[in-house]
């Protein structure tokens, strides 16, 4: 039945896949040895000295490194957090909604900034947040201000945490819209008869009906933690909000392609691949124990 | 149907009213922009401008009509959109079927498939990525931006479980004619994959328009920048690299009015597409959590 002929097909089919994939993901990978060495692009990967953990270590004795990696963390679990609540409190009250070309309309507001480049929308925060921007006169309305977002480092993080939930709050509710259709309205009409109103319906039988889904994302988004937005940060930030600002991404392209300094960019980029693999891994392990998950 | 109190209406109302300001709060950053990019640039300077044009004219889309630099940037990304995006689909297609075939079929799959998948996760660092590339002798070539991301795993998932879910009755029917896998392939497959296909296309035409960093740190010349980089260096990049003259550049970056309009242009290819988007990003999502 499975002639040998239909074999060769579906390993010439997948071959050219394979290619690049070694040689732009694992070819990288073993280019990743840099790391031990005092790399020299003149000498190359052979003739370039070998030193040990040197990298490594001078990374952990780095005050910067230490500062970015939380900087990194705060920003990235902060982003998950309150993404996560915006989604799930818009799904919820958009679920309420019951005029369908309203709630329609409603979706496709909000769901465009998730489709623009963060080169885009950060050349529209740089002109909205400025001193006489949109937001600062909206609040010259209140005497507040004016604020300058993004020269300020104790309030940047929180403009990065806030326009990542413009950008994605609505497109991240989608999966809780889905699993908020998929509720058995007899249940609804059920606890209708007997007198529920619309907070106890809501607290009793949408909120336990998407749990499972706040569940997933939530352990899906652990291998996230190292991932607080290069494109945003990059295109956001400046040397005045480093201090806060300042994530592992960022730092690396700095480091290892700004100053060349190739091997320490490595060794830092190294050091947060495995922390990711790990990561993921703990992550699809939680979604799948608590949320029944595999991803094929 | 329950009969429904006034209460319960007003409540109706109110959450409709609220979720309407919240729509319309996310668009106002983009209305401002169009604004911007419509008004005189005194009123814009003087910080008057909100959501409706100060002074209404097309000034700054006549520039850009002119800015030969804007239309090359903007070429290249046509370029890069068109070639990754039919490299994008081809590899992603030629991936995923052998992939969606039963072991007995395909010994090799699962193999394969985690070697993709921890492809997929595994996220090498920057520095080493782009010395590789620059071995290929790739820099400044349309191929650096292309061949890199040239197998989409994550589409390749999506579409590994699309096909996994046709039935495989016209599969076996097909066989027992004695159709090859590439018949297969194209006559029963991929005609009944189109709301995949879709998907996974329009995941390539935005992911290729929107990126901007392959193109900064893989070409040295500006002139190879795709529009996103080319913007990204003019309007936040405070280095100054491109259009020759330092007073030229600080005349073009002081332009608040000119940066909107480009902004706004770059956004157009996006707009246009976005009704598709919305239809089948949304069925997209839900096709990656198909499972057989």
């Amino acid at each position: 039945m499975f002639k040998d002929s239909e074999r060769l097909a579906y390993y010439v089919m997948i071959l050219p896949g394979l290619a690049l994939l070694i040689a732009f993901t694992f070819v990288p990978l073993a280019y990743s040895v840099i790391a031990f060495q005092k790399f020299n692009p003149a000498l190359g990967v052979q003739g370039s000295p070998w030193v040990g953990l040197d990298n490594i270590l001078y990374m952990f004795s780095l005050r910067d490194a230490r500062q970015v990696f939380f900087n990194t963390v705060f920003i990235a679990t902060m982003k998950m957090i309150v993404v996560l609540v915006a989604a799930v409190a818009f799904a919820l009250l958009l679920n309420e909604v019951r005029f369908l070309r309203i709630r329609r309309s409603i979706q496709t507001m909000v769901y465009l900034p998730h489709f623009l480049s963060w080169v885009i929308l950060a050349g529209i925060l740089r002109t909205i947040l400025a001193r006489d921007g949109l937001v600062n006169d909206f609040l010259g309305v209140f005497g507040i201000g004016p604020i300058y977002f993004l020269g300020q480092p104790n309030i940047f993080p929180w403009v990065i945490i806030f326009s990542d939930v413009w950008k994605e709050f609505g497109f991240e509710a989608i999966v809780y819209l889905a699993a908020l259709t998929s509720i058995d309205p007899t249940l609804y009409e059920v606890a209708e008869l007997d007198g529920a109103n619309r907070a106890q319906k809501m607290r009793y039988i949408s909120i336990p009906g998407i749990a499972p889904v706040i569940v997933l994302v939530a352990c899906l988004s652990i291998g996230n933690v190292l991932n607080a937005g290069f494109d945003q940060i990059f295109n956001l930030y400046s040397p005045i909000v480093y201090s806060t600002g300042d994530i592992i991404d960022t730092y690396v392209y700095r480091i290892g392609l700004i100053q060349g300094q190739y091997s320490l960019g490595t060794a830092v980029g190294l050091f947060k691949t495995l922390v990711a693999l790990i990561l993921i891994g703990v992550s699809y392990w939680t979604a799948g124990k608590f949320a029944n998950y595999r991803i094929f | 149907m329950v009969h429904r109190s006034t209460t319960d209406r007003i409540v109706d109302y109110l959450i409709t009213a609220l979720l309407i300001l919240v729509g319309v709060t996310a668009l106002l950053p983009l209305v401002n922009t169009l604004a911007i990019s419509l008004s005189d640039k005194a009123a814009v300077s003087g910080g008057m401008v909100g959501l409706w044009p100060v002074g209404f004219n097309l000034d700054a889309y006549g520039f850009i009509l002119r800015d030969d630099k804007f239309w090359q940037a903007f070429g290249v990304s046509v370029l890069r959109v068109l070639l990754g995006g039919v490299l994008n689909f081809v590899l992603a297609v030629m991936t995923a079927f052998p992939l969606s075939r039963s072991t007995r079929a395909f010994p090799a799959r699962d193999l394969f498939m985690w070697f993709f998948v921890f492809g997929m996760i595994l996220n090498v660092g920057i520095v080493p990525w782009y010395l590789t590339v620059s071995s290929y002798g790739l820099l400044d070539t349309i191929w650096a931006l292309v061949l890199p991301g040239a197998v989409p795993i994550w589409s390749v998932i999506i579409l590994m479980n699309f096909f996994r879910s046709i039935p495989k009755e016209l599969d076996e029917a097909a066989r027992i004619d004695g159709a090859t896998p590439w018949q297969l392939l194209w006559s029963i497959y991929l005609p009944t994959s189109l709301p995949a296909l879709a998907t996974i296309t329009l995941f390539s035409i935005v992911g290729h328009w929107n990126s901007f960093f392959d193109g900064l740190i893989l070409m040295n010349n500006p002139n190879n920048y795709p529009l996103q980089t080319y913007i990204q260096q003019l309007v936040i990049a405070d280095r100054p690299a491109l259009h020759g003259g330092q007073a030229a550049l600080m005349a073009q970056l002081s332009n608040n009015t000119l940066n909107a309009a480009k902004l706004f242009v770059a956004m157009i290819p996006i707009l246009l597409v976005y009704p598709f988007l919305q239809r089948y990003f949304v069925r997209g999502i839900m096709l990656g959590a198909v499972k057989e």
